[in-house]
């Protein structure tokens, strides 16, 4: 993770379009200025960015079922639960399937697990457009590329 | 056994926070009753759980947009009943 520059995953292990999933993998930093906020001298992983992990390991896998020719926008949010605290350095595996995409929207249902426990899930809601210009797209590709997206599997990663 | 209409009267109702007297046959879900595209996904979840269908509607939207439908044929809520409707009918068949 560089929660700096709010990438929440490190890398995107699994892709299987074949039955519409995902998994990453992220390392919680052992710093952070967020931690001397949340808490001081008790630093826990924000519940908002692990939403925010979720929604962008949900997102790698829209991008991956629409090839790259929509871009997900985070729009709506349910049944999220936060079932443990994530602390600094913990691993954690995230888990995204996709329940619909059409009609402008995509829904998927995420979870993250660390050591084996489910930590947090949710039921994630995008609307989908069109790249709004050559630029972000470029970044994106960019991106799938440090996060080792695989490009060209159709099937399992 | 309640009628398409009553079922999908009262998914609007709870989906979205709408008074269910309000809602009426020939109310159209986006010009009367004020629903937008993210809350009618809500809608057609439930209504696909409800009577065991999948509505089609990328496909309504498309022809929507490209003005081979008009708003009423697939959102005014006796039409979108009817359509309902030949969706179940065509899952029986």
């Amino acid at each position: 993770m560089r929660l700096e520059y709010f990438q929440l995953i490190d890398r995107i292990a699994e892709l299987d379009l074949a039955q519409q999933t995902i998994r990453a993998e992220a390392r919680v930093p052992t710093t952070s200025t967020i931690f001397e906020g949340h808490f001081p001298g008790y630093p826990l992983m924000p519940g908002v960015l692990l939403i925010e992990a979720m929604a962008q390991t949900s997102g790698w896998l829209v991008i991956a079922v629409t090839n790259f020719t929509r871009m997900p926008f985070f729009a709506a949010l349910k049944e999220a639960k936060l079932r443990s605290f994530i602390t600094p350095g913990q691993n954690l595996s995230l888990s995204a399937k996709l329940l619909h995409e059409g009609s402008g929207y995509a829904v998927t249902k995420a979870d993250i697990r660390c050591d084996g426990k489910l930590a947090c899930n949710a039921e994630i809601t995008f609307r989908l457009v069109e790249f709004p210009n050559p630029e972000f797209r470029a970044s994106m590709e960019k991106m799938a590329a440090i996060l080792e997206f695989p490009r060209g599997a159709p099937a399992h990663g | 056994m309640p009628s398409t209409f009553d079922t999908v009267a009262n998914i609007i109702s709870e989906t979205c926070d709408i008074p269910r007297e309000t809602i009426k046959p020939e109310s159209h879900a986006i010009n009367d009753l004020g629903i937008d595209s993210l809350d009618f996904l809500d809608i057609a979840f439930a209504i696909d759980k409800a009577f065991g269908i999948k509505m089609p509607l990328e496909q309504w939207t498309q022809e929507v947009n490209d003005g081979k439908a008009t708003t009423e044929q697939y959102f005014q809520l006796n039409n979108l009943c009817a359509r309902i409707d030949e969706l179940v009918a065509a899952k029986g068949a």
